[in-house]
């Protein structure tokens, strides 16, 4: 029997997903799912995007209105999709190829434009869809089949790249922390403005087997013991925090939102301000 | 006039383009048919500049000037260059402080657009509307009414009095060559 | 019919956009393009839509799609460089029915090429340029004038048949100023997308109503819960990799165009009636025919013009009649010769089709063309003989 979460919000005849036994992305899009339902969103006004890879066949179960765009290029579509509609709650569900890779052009910018929109990053640190390919979050000295000699990339850590080019709410959460990674989507959701949530999720098949991480239980096992909440890491030192991975806000401003700031524009020049000019 | 072909040229920046769009303006308010197009490079300012206007009565077929049958140049170095390129027909109208390349001598007549432009209006911004008003006077382009409102629908707000001031000094030094013209 | 105003040709296309419903515009400046950005910039939060600059090319064409899937006609522009890489969205929106407008001011190549100079050689490209077989619609205007009732019938035309169109415009066009009378807006014919009548969940929403060509889809964010993917799928909108279905759906696209090819090819004839010699070209080219024709007539050699307005698809049958009437076809492109290769297709070889063309930037003029109308015609005589 489906729980109610999934009877409300995924489309059940398109389950169960392509993902294999052991991903993380399951849980994050229950994360995303459960976030809707905590804020109790009119699901009429929720848009769905996703970009290509693993993490973009969410869309495809999720039962709202969602488009499954191109590589790299959902916060774009995403873009195009708020300007048109402000009223939308526009949930971009992106991985860390899609969106810091290929789209990663459209990451900077969109969160320096800071149009309203969630974008929450399947971040599995591998191309899974293509068979296990390094990304940009494959930590440096890891496995790839196009890195069988060691990664000589340094990683991105797409929420502080984010935060780094004016993102006004960046997170972190993972596979392991469910609700609190839960409450950060829903926090991302409720801000106003471009908000962005990376998830770490879990990729057993690929980036394990090439790593010797173990199955999928021990990957999430090292979710649990590497993770940190934020509140605790403040109080930690520098040495202390090595290999941690710190779940909680990372930065949450409030900068005007884009489409708001261009309805001002509109109502000025209903008021009388001609041309746009001085 | 069947077909008049004007090219008008300078530096960028002189506002050569922005005197053959009010040319092509006034010839639409004067009901005549009219293109005007710009050649132009990758410089903002400086640089060679060429703009074109053709005024016709009929429909205009291609749009670019050929044949021109008028020239001005604002430049020597436009002069020298365009001056060579145009038949012995084509009028040539050269800033009077520029040196006349003989084999232009006999087709051109020169004003002193740029130091009226200095002196008389005190902004050398505005040479290309004086040009304006000299090329309407000698091609009779359109009426003088017709060319004010030409001008105005294109020149920034607060700068009006300049600008038709600049368009009428150009008129008037218009009118002295065209009477030195019929006198030739 | 209004008063004649100066306008450019950049300008006349925005103008046309906006008359024809356009309500966001998102690109990434590009000369000969930018004023197109530069006048919607102006115009459209007047008009109560939304202009963005995107970061680039691609961005631009995505936030477009995007827009137009949430329920509004949007439309971007972009020279070369730009279409190459708007290329792989353009097949998005073909497969996924979304309309949208694409500008394509086309200037010299390859690569970046000659920035301001005039070409033709993006034709193939609008037809061919997005992989895979699909549908494409391209329109070329030859003056200012007809730019702005063209731009119209682009978004009418894409949101008819639920594709992209691509608006061909050249350098020669674009830049160029010229008087427009700007038709009564009661007088224009505007075509919006078909949508369902009830926004109630729809298991199909890709299901095609009998006698219709498109699905009626539903802007996003009405209730629908349907789903949009660039996959191949089925009537339900979700991926599929049944042979049957993407026969069903790739046969589809193609036939929505193919099969109403009378109702979206337009083209002009000028002194066709007895014409002997044929200059078929299209754009900004026609300007520099109309005049050689002209002269061609006034020496006596019975010259004419066919003019191409719907580029995509191709007036095929068109072509065919007219290798059946004359003596001889002149193709003038400002190109090596793309659309002289469906001109011979579809003559037949009835008729000998020659060529003009230039990709150096430089235009061709009436001179040029009329030396050659000449060349064929005396030699035409001296056969006779």
């Amino acid at each position: 029997m489906p729980s109610v979460l999934i009877k409300n919000n995924m489309r059940e005849e398109h389950l169960p997903h392509i993902w294999c036994p052991g991903c993380g992305n399951g849980v994050l899009m229950r994360d995303v799912a459960s976030a809707i339902d905590n804020l109790g969103l009119d699901h009429r006004k929720v848009v769905i995007v996703s970009g290509i890879g693993c993490s973009s066949r969410a869309a495809g179960y999720m039962d709202f209105d969602t488009i499954h765009t191109t590589h790299g290029r959902a916060i774009p579509y995403a873009t195009g999709i708020k300007l048109a509609d402000p009223e939308l709650e526009v949930i971009v569900l992106t991985g860390d190829g899609d969106v810091s890779a290929i789209g990663g052009n459209h990451l900077i910018h969109a969160a320096r434009r800071n149009v309203g929109m969630t974008v929450v990053v399947f971040n599995n640190n591998i191309y899974g869809m293509t068979g296990g390919q390094y990304s940009p979050t494959t930590p440096r000295g890891e496995y790839g089949t196009t890195a069988v000699y060691g990664n000589i990339d340094r990683a991105f850590d797409i929420a502080a790249l984010a935060f780094g080019a004016g993102a006004s709410y960046a997170a972190r959460g993972d596979t392991y922390h469910v609700e609190a990674t839960t409450y950060l989507i829903q926090k991302g959701i409720l801000h106003k403005g471009f908000s962005i949530i990376d998830c770490a999720s879990i990729c057993p098949t690929y980036y394990g087997r090439k790593n010797k991480k173990g199955s999928a239980v021990d990957m999430l096992m090292r979710q649990k013991t590497h993770g940190v909440m934020a509140e605790h890491a403040e109080k930690m030192t520098p040495e202390q925090l090595q290999d941690k991975q710190v779940i909680g806000v990372l930065a949450h401003t409030n900068y005007p939102e884009f489409t708001a700031e261009y309805q001002k524009i509109k109502d000025g020049l209903r008021g009388g301000k001609k041309d746009g000019q001085k | 006039m069947a077909r008049s072909e004007l090219r008008l040229t300078g530096s960028g920046g002189q506002g050569i383009i922005l005197a053959a769009i009010i040319l092509a303006e006034a010839a639409v308010i004067a009901e005549k048919k009219t293109a005007q197009s710009q050649a132009y490079g990758p410089e903002a300012r400086g640089g060679m500049c060429k703009a074109e206007v053709i005024i016709s009565d009929v429909p205009i077929g291609f749009t670019k000037v050929l044949h021109p049958t008028f020239l001005m140049a604002l430049t020597q170095e436009a002069l020298n260059h365009f001056s060579e390129e145009v038949a012995e027909t084509c009028m040539i109208l050269a800033d009077a402080g520029l040196t006349i390349p003989v084999w232009a001598e006999k087709q051109t007549v020169t004003a002193p657009i740029l130091k009226a432009a200095k002196e008389r209006i005190g902004k050398t911004v505005t040479a290309n509307i004086i040009a304006v008003g000299v090329i309407n006077k000698l091609l009779g382009i359109a009426d003088e009414k017709t060319m004010e409102r030409a001008v105005l629908r294109h020149i920034p707000e607060g700068t009006e009095d300049l600008n038709l001031k600049a368009l009428h000094v150009g008129e008037e030094m218009g009118e002295v060559l065209k009477k030195q013209r019929k006198d030739m | 019919m209004g008063k004649a105003v100066l306008m450019q040709g950049n300008e006349a296309c925005v103008e046309g956009a906006l008359a024809a419903g356009m309500r966001l515009f998102a690109g990434y400046p590009i000369t000969p393009s930018t004023e197109i950005a530069e006048n919607c910039a102006v115009r459209l939060p007047l008009a109560g839509g939304t202009f963005i600059q995107m970061e680039d090319e691609i961005a631009g064409i995505a936030a477009v799609i995007g827009a137009s899937a949430a329920g509004i006609k949007a439309m971007t522009a972009t020279s070369g460089p730009g279409f190459s890489l708007k290329q792989e969205n353009i097949g998005y929106a073909c497969l996924t029915e979304i309309p949208c407008v694409v500008v394509d001011v086309q200037r010299s190549g390859p690569s970046t090429g000659l920035p301001t100079s005039p070409s033709q050689g993006d034709v193939m490209q609008a037809r061919w340029g997005t992989h895979g077989d699909h549908p494409a619609i391209a329109v070329s205007p030859s003056s200012v004038k007809e730019t702005y009732e063209l731009i119209i019938r682009c978004f009418n035309l894409s949101e008819k048949y639920r594709t992209p169109v691509i608006f061909l415009m050249d350098e020669m066009i674009a830049h160029l100023r010229e008087a427009v009378e700007l038709p009564d807006m009661d007088s224009l014919e505007i075509e919006d997308r078909l949508t369902p009548l009830t926004a109630e969940k729809n298991p199909f929403p890709y299901l095609v109503k009998e006698g219709e060509w498109v699905p009626r889809l539903m802007p996003l964010g009405m209730g629908q819960h349907y789903h949009i993917t660039g996959l191949i799928h089925d009537d339900t909108g979700f991926p599929t990799n049944s042979h049957e279905e993407a026969d069903k759906l790739c046969r589809r696209l193609l036939d929505k165009i193919q099969k109403n090819k009378e109702d979206i090819i337009t083209y002009d004839g000028y002194l066709l009636e007895d014409a002997e010699e044929v200059v078929v070209c299209y754009g900004g080219t026609a300007r520099a025919a109309l005049s050689a024709v002209d002269e061609a007539r006034m020496e006596g050699i019975k010259a004419g013009m066919f003019r191409l307005i719907t580029i995509w698809p191709f007036p095929e049958e068109q072509i065919f009649r007219l290798a059946d009437k004359t003596g001889r076809i002149l193709v003038a492109e400002h190109n090596d010769g793309q659309i002289l290769l469906e001109v011979r297709r579809s003559a037949q070889g009835k008729v000998p089709v020659d060529f003009i063309g230039k990709i150096n930037g430089d235009v061709i003029t009436p001179e040029e063309l009329l030396t050659k109308i000449e060349e064929e015609h005396y030699a035409k005589c001296a056969d006779k003989k």
